[in-house]
């Protein structure tokens, strides 16, 4: 099967900056796709390079099996969500939605119908007449999804689009997200520096640092067994052991890491495990968080709320499944 | 004496005293009643604008409404609209055709020229070149008027360097072909029409580039890849989207090259042909004919014209993006 989008050794130099660097990908067919990583670390560049605002400097890209370099945005059936909407202030909502099929020559009463259509399916009926400067973020955020969507694209592009939502917002946005992209089976490439993001909304997730992927898979691959440090300090912010203390606990000296969650903390005089002191606490609502000191090893830990935790700066005895303990590709 | 008690004994007071005095009075009043502190702000310019400014232009209005005696060349100051009237005359409205048609025409070049050099500016100059730009649009207006005027006189002469250029190029044939056809020809540039609107358009063009170029730096630049996103080849998004927002822009920068055209009297005297503009007409009417009250009323059709063209250019929606 055709993918639909693959990068093969795709780079793009800005001068002497790497943004994407010799980056090979490919995007199943009606998958959403998470390009996870920290601001500078290129997911957004490839974004660009899928949607034709950026040429690669080297290598080929191909949609849906059709070569892309020097093909410009506007003969790519690809639609882009921006970060910030980017809609048109001097047109209406259904004006706005309707662009994409108006520059394409569809007549005024069937692309406004169209565009009636994309609005419903954001659940923004009946805003056609507004102007974008009189809607709410969120509302916003609908009228450029259906903008995008009323193109009927290949590859629908969004780039950080629930970035600029509160909390509340957003997570009803992902989960509409979510259903939109299974109802139509579109394919969605999304662009986030949110982990929690990526893990709960994407098929797979692509993680990216300094212009390179670092790591593609499941969200549960990504999670679980990632492979580098870099993945397993970004990603929920595992607990990096290094390979002197891994050695200990599996017999190969090679870096590991381990989820916070999967740490148990109990009293001194419990018995056996890795001796630490209690640093400091952080209440997080469900859970909280501890900070832990080793032997020098920071680590966290994070435990339902309401258990009963030691006092600060008291000795404590961690233990954890060995199981849990995943040993990371990095050579040591 | 340990730290704390250094402390302790300079611990300030919750509510600072006032700085005393006639000032510390003034800022703490002020502060409590802000709109006093307006309204002396804004008396002195407003009694400038009020008086000054519109009383001078309501006077004129009142002159235009008077009519002079044909024989004592005094004014009769009395209501009538037969200075109005004799607007209509066909040489008087010859000469408003004139400068409305020179006005358009000079505004309609300007725009067309000005909106790639602000499309640069705003787009892609940074740092130095925006710099440069800025002095490039800036330094013909720091010259005088005057000495641009004679030396565009100079340029355009027969003798001139433009004459000179072209025959360089062997394309003399395409001036002199200009140059006979009726109404925009003439014995040279320096006298035809063709040249006092190449000058025209020389002087007042950056009046148009500056707010086309504001107007442009207003647009995020995301606009135009989210109209090529959605599949606009880059003259659709020129005229769905670039246009429109530079609009509001380019109408404003084309109030000032179309009044200022209404209403100059140097330019075409100097450079063009002998059939006067309405700046000339008031000149020579207020100046030579002693005719105050025609020469308002020649004022007051650029204020007319400038009416109706906001008018239109609302109703066009060009303010929509404001």
């Amino acid at each position: 099967m055709t993918s639909a989008v693959s990068f093969a050794r795709v780079s793009r130099h800005f001068g002497s900056v790497r943004a994407v660097d010799a980056v090979d990908l490919d995007i199943v067919p009606g998958e959403f796709f998470a390009m996870l990583g920290p601001s500078g670390s290129g997911k957004t560049t490839c974004l660009r390079l899928i949607a034709g605002f950026e040429q690669p400097t080297a290598g080929s890209i191909a949609i849906f099996g059709e070569r892309a370099e020097g093909v410009p945005p506007y003969r790519r059936n690809v639609n882009t969500v921006f970060q910030d909407y980017a809609l048109f202030p001097h047109l209406n909502v259904l004006d706005n939605v309707a662009y994409g099929l108006m520059v394409k020559g569809v007549g005024k009463p069937e692309r406004q119908k169209a565009a009636e259509e994309a609005l419903s399916l954001v659940r923004l009926p009946g805003y056609g007449a507004r102007r974008p400067g009189q809607l709410s973020g969120g509302q916003r955020q609908r009228v450029a999804l259906a903008r995008a969507l009323v193109n009927q694209p290949k590859v629908l592009l969004l780039d950080e689009p629930l970035g600029a939502l509160d909390l509340k917002l957003r997570e009803n946005m992902q989960e509409e997200l979510k259903s939109l992209q299974k109802a139509l089976g579109i394919t969605f490439v999304f662009v986030t520096h949110d982990q929690g993001e990526a893990l709960s909304m994407a098929d797979r997730v692509a993680v990216f640092n300094d212009g390179k992927i670092m790591q593609i898979g499941t969200p549960e691959d990504i999670y679980q067994r990632p492979k580098t440090r870099f993945v397993a300090d970004f990603v929920g912010s595992s607990n990096v052991l290094p390979p002197d203390f891994v050695q200990r606990y599996s017999g190969q000296h090679r870096w590991g890491s381990l989820r916070p969650e999967s740490i148990r903390v109990g009293s001194a005089a419990s018995g056996d495990g890795v001796a630490a002191r209690l640093v400091s606490t952080n209440y997080l609502g469900a859970t909280t968080r501890l900070a832990l000191d080793a032997g020098g090893l920071r680590l966290h830990a994070i435990v339902p709320a309401g258990t009963a935790l030691p006092e600060q700066g008291e000795a404590v005895v961690l233990t954890f499944n060995r199981e849990h303990l995943h040993l990371m590709d990095e050579p040591a | 004496m340990s730290l704390d008690a250094a402390i302790t004994t300079k611990v300030a007071p919750a509510i600072l005293p006032g700085s005393g005095g006639l000032r510390g009075a003034l800022s703490d009043l002020f502060w409590r009643e802000p709109k006093l502190l307006l309204l002396l702000m804004l008396l002195p310019p407003v009694l400038w604008l009020g008086i000054v400014y519109i009383g001078s232009l309501f006077a004129l209005l009142l002159q235009s409404f008077f009519l002079i005696d044909e024989f004592s060349g005094l004014i009769n100051r009395e209501f009538t609209l037969k200075t109005y009237g004799d607007l209509f005359q066909a040489a008087n409205l010859d000469i408003i055709l004139r400068t409305a048609t020179m006005a358009a025409l000079v505004t309609f070049a300007s725009a067309i020229i000005a909106f790639p050099i602000a499309y640069y500016a705003a787009r892609y100059a940074r740092g130095r070149w925006k710099a440069l730009f800025y002095l490039g649009v800036m330094l013909p207006l720091w010259s005088s008027y005057l000495v641009k005027i004679y030396a565009w006189k100079l340029i355009l002469a027969k003798e001139g360097i433009l004459t000179w250029l072209l025959a360089k190029l062997n394309l003399l044939w395409l001036l002199d072909a200009w140059l006979s056809l009726p109404v925009v020809g003439g014995n040279s540039l320096s006298v035809s029409f063709t040249g006092t609107f190449i000058v025209f358009v020389y002087v007042w063009l950056p009046f148009m580039i500056l707010p086309v170029q504001a107007a442009l730096e207003r647009v995020p630049s995301n606009l135009v890849e989210a109209s090529s996103d959605l599949g606009a080849s880059p003259g659709q998004t020129f005229r769905n989207v670039l246009f429109p927002l530079a609009l509001p822009g380019i109408v404003a920068g084309s109030i000032f090259t179309f009044s200022l055209t209404l209403g100059d009297y140097i330019i075409p005297q100097i450079i063009g042909t002998s059939r006067l503009f309405i700046g000339q007409a008031v000149y020579s009417q207020q100046g030579t004919a002693g005719n105050i009250p025609l020469a308002a009323a020649f004022t007051v059709v650029p204020i007319v014209i400038m009416g109706f063209y906001l008018w239109g250019a609302k109703r066009m929606g060009a303010f929509d993006a404001l």
